[in-house]
């Protein structure tokens, strides 16, 4: 009988270079649950307030903000309650700042396991962005209800609703930009340790290039573009835009932020798949 | 009905050693222009091969015994084949589901119960949620931790840890399972019990079984066929008895041409042992006559920080079979701190006069004791017992009979 024929499996030196794995992914998705189980319970055990972390944070981002953006510096936020402007924003941005910092230290965290086991390494990065995908819902939650709380109920509902529509495909772009910045930046922490220093302090002076404190619209306008470079300024402009109803939303930078996306996110699942066969022998 | 599941063809695998990944640019980036400078021929002598052309087949219901040194390539074989790192050269066929056990307990997380455990380690080591299920009873009783089972793990005993984690692996479903020196840890009735499960495991449910282990008893009880690895190489496959001897051997002639410092097996940052002269020798074998059988062991080094360090020293037997462990600081207490800089350690170790003739090895410690090893000899020296002559002028070898003789 030949073995040629019947074989499951086969080792090689050689890999592909681009490799999305998704069967093997759904294969082990009892593992991609269970890590986010993980995740979501070793992040508030033992701690007193416990999943009102997720809520706090931004409520106590949104205040300083307020106080300092909104009061003292006097910025324009297109007509919208300060607080809501700017719970929206960081809301947003924090779903994406996340996802990139936890992706991006995932080789050095997970050396132990992965020295040991073999399973899809893609899964941890994917459990990342999936837990801080429940924690982007508890927050979208908290500003949902802030939203009630302000305009008194005064919310156009119709208009509202759109936000269901749109949301999955900000998330999308969210997700898979953090998600491909990370892993482009995990994969080249085993090489450079440096960067591991280096990246969160960029992505706290990213949030400034973006409209997270301020609206384009209060932009002068020669420094549209290079606001609008950042792909995540369409996803938050787009993201309250539709949310309060306001009515500046326009269709091309968010197609960019979706091509730049994309394109993130094959570049890092490159350096993600060379790296993984190879850190174990390196690091 | 050789029926094979495992066809291993040329597999090769090289470390590169020294300047690689030097953990920063600038240094990469001079790094890079050295090389363009220089010629090629240098980057390939810092290649380190840790496996050479390894062949053979494994059919299936066999329980094969990996054995070798320290650096013969028996763990890079086992992380090869566990797909946790891939080969240089060559291929490995396969039919089966694999499942590897290179360490227990992969992946727990200590604010997890055990429960919760078991399905993430289970899941980790390519475990559906329903075969989990299945087994949950199973691993919960095969484990004996019982009524602690909702507890954080955190809060077991690293022996109850060890348990749980082999009776998830235990458990695995899966045609094929590779184990790597985790029956070192646990104590001598759950070694007993996992042992027995292996081979339960092969017997009745025919499962494959791949085995790396220093501890040749287990091999031998264990395994019916056993490959011997050495520099990398395939230097026997075949007879479980053969293998063990060929190793044994190479093991001695090995010892003798090197000095005792350098089988190293283990080294802490902190500290930096530089000589070790047993009764005034620093090269193996340690022959001992006529039962006056001391070892006057001499350690000389350096530390870089004030620690806690005393001497402990364990004797095999030829089957690396622990018989005698001496630790005089663990049970008197008397450990002494030691500051950075030069240090000396002189320590008589004076093992029974009632040792039957034989050879056995020893192993070296440098330890902060019940805290942490510093450094450790496993197995460095090989010492050559003369016996002890009874009246009738007889001697009895290890080999033959018991390994003491009780003289009263």
């Amino acid at each position: 009988m030949s073995l040629r024929n019947e074989s499951d499996w086969v080792i090689e030196s050689q890999k592909k270079w681009l490799n999305f794995n998704l069967p093997e992914v759904w294969a082990y998705r009892d593992l991609l649950k269970l890590f986010v189980k993980r995740d979501f319970v070793s992040y508030y055990k033992q701690t007193i307030l416990g999943p009102l972390w997720f809520l706090i944070q931004p409520l106590l981002t949104t205040f300083v903000f307020t106080l300092v953006f909104g009061k003292i510096g006097g910025f324009k936020t297109d007509g919208i309650p300060q607080p809501l402007f700017f719970m929206a924003g960081i809301t947003a941005w924090n779903y994406f700042a996340d996802c990139l910092l936890k992706c991006s230290t995932v080789f050095k965290d997970n050396f132990g396991i992965f020295n040991k086991v073999y399973f899809p390494r893609i899964i941890v990065p994917f459990s990342i962005v999936c837990s801080n995908l429940i924690k982007f819902g508890f927050q979208f939650l908290l500003l949902i209800s802030m939203m009630f709380f302000y305009l008194k109920c005064n919310v156009d509902i119709f208009y509202f609703g759109k936000i269901l529509i749109i949301l999955p495909i900000l998330i999308f772009i969210m997700a898979i930009l953090g998600f491909g910045f990370g892993m482009l930046i995990s994969a080249m922490t085993t090489k450079y340790r440096d960067l591991a220093f280096i990246i969160s302090f960029v992505v706290q002076l990213m949030m400034f290039t973006t409209t997270v404190a301020f609206p384009l619209s209060s932009v002068q306008h020669q420094y549209h573009l290079i606001i609008l470079l950042n792909p995540m300024t369409a996803v938050i402009e787009t993201f309250r835009s539709f949310l309060f109803g306001t009515t500046n939303f326009n269709l091309v930078p968010l197609v960019y932020s979706l091509v730049v996306a994309i394109c993130i996110y094959i570049i890092g699942l490159l350096a993600f798949n060379k790296v993984e066969q190879s850190f174990v022998d390196t690091i | 009905m050789s029926d094979t599941v495992i066809s291993v063809e040329n597999i090769s695998k090289c470390y590169q050693i020294g300047e690689f990944g030097s953990g920063s640019l600038r240094n990469d980036i001079q790094e890079w222009f050295r090389k363009k400078k220089e010629n090629l021929n240098e980057i390939i002598s810092n290649k380190n091969w840790s496996l050479k052309n390894v062949s053979f087949e494994i059919n299936r219901g066999d329980i094969v015994g990996i054995i070798g040194s320290n650096g013969a390539g028996k763990s890079t074989l086992l992380k090869i084949l566990s797909k946790v790192t891939s080969p240089t050269n060559g291929k490995i066929k396969g039919k089966g589901k694999i499942a590897s056990l290179l360490e227990v307990g992969t992946g727990f997380h200590p604010d997890l119960t055990g429960r919760e455990n078991i399905f993430l380690n289970g899941a980790i080591l390519g475990m559906r949620k329903k075969e989990i299920e299945r087994n949950l009873d199973n691993i919960i009783s095969f484990s004996g931790v019982g009524k602690y089972i909702d507890t954080p793990v955190k809060r077991y005993s690293s022996g109850m840890y060890v348990r749980l984690a082999f009776a998830v692996a235990a458990h695995l479903e899966s045609d094929i399972l590779i184990v790597d020196e985790v029956l070192s840890v646990g104590d001598a009735a759950f070694q007993k019990k996992c042992i027995g499960k292996i081979s339960e495991l092969s017997r009745i449910q025919g499962k494959t079984v791949l085995f790396v282990s220093h501890n040749l008893n287990s091999i031998r009880s264990l395994c019916n066929r056993a490959l011997f690895l050495e520099k990398g190489s395939l230097k026997y496959d075949g007879n479980v008895n053969e293998a063990i001897q060929m190793y044994t051997e190479g093991f001695l002639s090995d010892n003798e041409t090197l000095p005792f410092s350098d089988f190293k097996t283990e080294e802490k940052s902190f500290i930096k042992v530089e000589q070790i002269a047993i009764n005034n020798s620093n090269r193996n074998p340690v022959k001992l006559f006529e039962g006056n059988n001391s070892l006057d062991i001499e350690i000389s080094g350096e530390v870089f920080a004030e620690k806690f360090v005393s001497f402990e020293f364990k004797l095999f037997d030829k089957d690396m079979m622990p018989l005698l462990f001496y630790s005089p600081d663990h049970y008197e207490g008397l450990s002494q701190k030691i500051m950075p800089g030069k240090f000396s350690l002189r320590q008589k170790v004076e093992l029974p006069k009632q040792i039957n003739k034989g050879n056995y090895f020893g192993s070296i410690y440098l330890t902060d004791p019940g805290f942490d090893y510093h450094v450790k000899f496993e197995n460095a020296i090989n010492i050559q017992i003369d016996g002890y002559p009874t009246k009738s002028g007889h001697v009895f070898e290890y080999r033959n009979g018991a390994g003491f003789l009780y003289l009263h």
